[in-house]
């Protein structure tokens, strides 16, 4: 599952992040802002238009992703 | 001098209260300029510390890795590490983190640490930290770090002292420098929640008030009404507040310039002083009370927090468009006059969204152009209703915005489909807790734009000013001319050759002379047809009106209007642009773009409306 596929207000822990394309910069700025195994996330809001950004809560930290920005984190459920 | 002098960089995350704490330290002693080759901005204060010694201080931009894939962090690594050329090494570093926050924040202090120089670590924001009821023990958390930690609360008054006493006292021993791999660079996360674990307890991980504003201020409609109500307040206030003060300086200068013409000689010094200096200066000064309002209103949203969340609603609709929702704000700054829109643009980190936002904020409308646009529209548009409600002069006008809009949207879509770089910019974007904005800070961040508005840009429009002064004044007219002086000048040679130029769009010479002053501020556009039509003062413009009417076509009056709209113009908006992007090819690339995009705008619309007529 990917982080893009939640719906508002979803919780889940994260799974890894892929880059998508060889030395991804954006992959790699979204592993030192937190997105690592084992960090609950949650999806605070959706953007108006489009349902597009993301206000993803990470840690104490809100941060905006685009949709394409949030499709590199793989997410999984909650455990429970 | 050295000996006694301590030079201290300030790093940290963004939004970790790094500059509060710089201007709690350093007052209004700040010396703000540019790293050398770059449009980063530079930082630097100074302040005696009690024991006599010298602290100066470097703030440098804020940082969340040193991975560095903006020219920010690669600078930020440089200096520290002593590569930066003209940058002396910091004797100490002092890494600012945000206690509120320090799950994100402590992974930049490791990082930090790894370099292998003397470092303290700054516990920003501890009276948040308190008052959310998170708990930090700081002598396990120094044990742990290896560094001196200190609490600081850069918002009130005294709030730094612990970390001055630190730093004045002797420099900590450093850590030794870690290579910096990949393996241990996946295992600072894995550190962090070790360190975090032991020294920090948070009831909640978010404020209560972070979350009650947001659930309005994000909603998809609560939210882009607060919006929007938010703009229209601020534009109101440009209004009720900024114009009359410019209009009080333009007519301060005015007053200066006739006490000036009184005493002085008659001839070209005298007319120099009175329409070169005092009008020239009294132009670009008037400018200052609107911008400073508009800037008021934008620091206090930029430290409210509040600026992320218009950029967040607004990503979507700015994306389509080829910007990014951090363009939004200074592209409404535009409207009141582009030049603090692209002073604006700073916010925007991304260089390639930047540069795009900075080539199509000139054609928003701004104020200069509606004297132009109310003197065109009341000799030309006639007063009748449409569908029973709507006034044509109004429609005319709004077109005019609208025309304006779409062709920012349109030159923004072309920039992103030429634009050889088709990698993908990203928007991550923190949204940081919502602050009650300090005047300290306002202040010092008014009197930084004020400053770079005075000093960078008057002598580059007062030696443009001039230029045109003398080329509209000599040479003086032959004994016995009848005609208006400015006929005879250069300006006036050059306005009949602008003709062959502009005899497609449908301009007369006198309109193709009058382009010439609008180049250095577009409403002068009013007066210069007002001198060569000789209708007396600028002031008579129902005179002007008649004149304008009797002279030319409906189809020329469109297609000026049309031109006024797109064309560039304003040559201080051009100096700010090389003030803000260093680059004389980008000031190039707008002249271009918008000469092109005005002449063919304003060929199509009069060679259509002359069907029509």
């Amino acid at each position: 599952m990917r982080l893009s596929d939640l719906p508002k207000g979803a919780s889940a822990v994260v799974d890894r992040v892929d880059d998508a394309h060889m030395a991804d910069p954006i992959a790699q700025r979204l592993r030192d802002l937190g997105f690592v195994d084992g960090e609950p996330v949650r999806v605070v809001a959706i953007g108006p238009m489009g349902a597009d950004p993301l206000l993803i809560q990470i840690g104490s930290t809100r941060f905006a992703l685009r949709r394409k920005e949030a499709a590199r984190v793989t997410v999984r459920e909650q455990a429970a | 001098m050295s000996a006694s002098t301590l030079r201290i960089a300030l790093v940290g995350n963004p939004n970790c209260g790094k500059t509060a704490l710089f201007n709690q330290l350093t007052g209004g002693r700040q010396k703000v300029a540019n790293y050398a080759g770059v449009t980063i901005e530079r930082k630097e204060g100074r302040f005696i510390a009690p024991s006599g010694r010298v602290l100066q201080i470097l703030d440098l931009p804020g940082t969340y890795s040193f991975d560095a894939n903006s020219p920010d962090e690669q600078v930020t690594r440089d200096v520290l590490e002593g590569n930066y050329p003209g940058e002396l090494v910091p004797d100490l570093i002092v890494c600012v983190a945000d206690a509120t926050n320090l799950r994100l924040h402590l992974r930049f202090v490791l990082e930090v640490k790894r370099l292998g120089r003397p470092v303290v670590l700054a516990l920003n924001m501890m009276d948040a930290a308190r008052r959310r009821g998170i708990v930090i023990d700081v002598p396990e958390l120094q044990r742990r770090l290896g560094i001196p930690v200190v609490e600081t609360i850069a918002v009130k008054r005294g709030g730094a002292a612990a970390l001055v006493q630190r730093v004045d006292g002797e420099i900590p021993v450093a850590a030794p420098a870690m290579a910096d791999d990949a393996v241990s660079h996946a295992n600072l996360h894995a550190q962090v929640r070790e360190i975090l674990g032991a020294t920090v307890t948070m009831p909640r991980q978010t404020a209560a008030m972070d979350d009650a504003l947001d659930r309005w201020t994000l909603h998809p409609v609560f939210g882009l009404l607060i919006l929007a109500v938010v703009m229209f307040l601020v534009f109101q206030a440009v209004y009720a507040a900024g114009k009359p003060m410019t209009d009080l300086i333009g007519d301060g200068f005015g007053w200066l310039g006739d006490h000036a013409a009184a005493s002085l000689p008659v001839g070209p010094i005298k007319s120099l002083i009175v329409d070169g200096l005092f009008g020239g200066l009294g132009t670009v000064i008037g400018f200052l009370p609107e911008i400073l309002v508009l800037f008021f209103f934008i620091l206090l949203l930029e430290e409210s927090g509040y600026l992320p969340r218009a950029a967040f609603l607004l990503d979507r609709l700015m994306m389509s468009v080829g910007l990014t929702g951090r363009s939004f704000i200074p592209l409404l700054s535009s409207f009141a006059c582009a030049i603090p829109g692209i002073m604006g643009t700073r916010t925007i980190q991304d260089p390639r969204d930047r540069l795009a936002t900075i080539l199509v904020a000139p054609l928003m409308t701004c104020s200069a152009r509606l004297p132009v646009y109310a003197l065109l529209i009341g000799a030309f548009i006639p007063m009748h209703h449409v569908f029973g409600i709507f006034n044509l002069q109004g429609l005319v006008l709004f077109a005019l915005y609208a025309v304006g809009i779409l062709g920012a949207m349109a030159v923004g879509w072309v920039i992103k489909r030429i634009h050889r770089d088709k990698s993908e910019h990203a928007l991550l974007m923190e949204l940081p807790s919502y602050r009650l904005p300090k005047p300290r800070d306002i202040a010092i961040g008014l009197w930084e734009r004020c400053s770079i508005f005075l000093k960078r840009l008057t002598g580059v429009i007062l030696a443009l000013t001039i230029i045109m002064w003398a080329i509209s004044t000599f040479p003086s007219p032959p004994a016995g001319a009848t005609g208006p002086a400015i006929d005879y000048s250069l300006a006036g040679y050059l306005g009949h050759y602008l003709q062959y130029i502009f005899a497609p769009l449908g301009f007369n010479w006198q309109i193709s002379l009058s382009l010439i002053p609008a180049f250095a501020a577009r409403e002068t556009a009013v007066a210069a047809l007002a001198t060569v039509y000789a209708v007396g003062g600028d002031a008579n413009t129902l005179g002007l009106a008649h004149a304008l009417a009797g002279n030319f076509s409906v189809a020329s009056a469109l297609s000026l209007m049309v031109w006024f709209a797109f064309a560039p113009q304003c040559m201080s908006t051009l100096a700010i642009i090389r003030r803000e992007t260093h680059s004389w090819r980008n000031v190039a690339i707008s002249f271009g773009y918008m000469f092109a995009l005005a002449y063919v705008a304003s060929l199509v619309t009069y060679q259509i409306a002359r069907h029509f007529a």
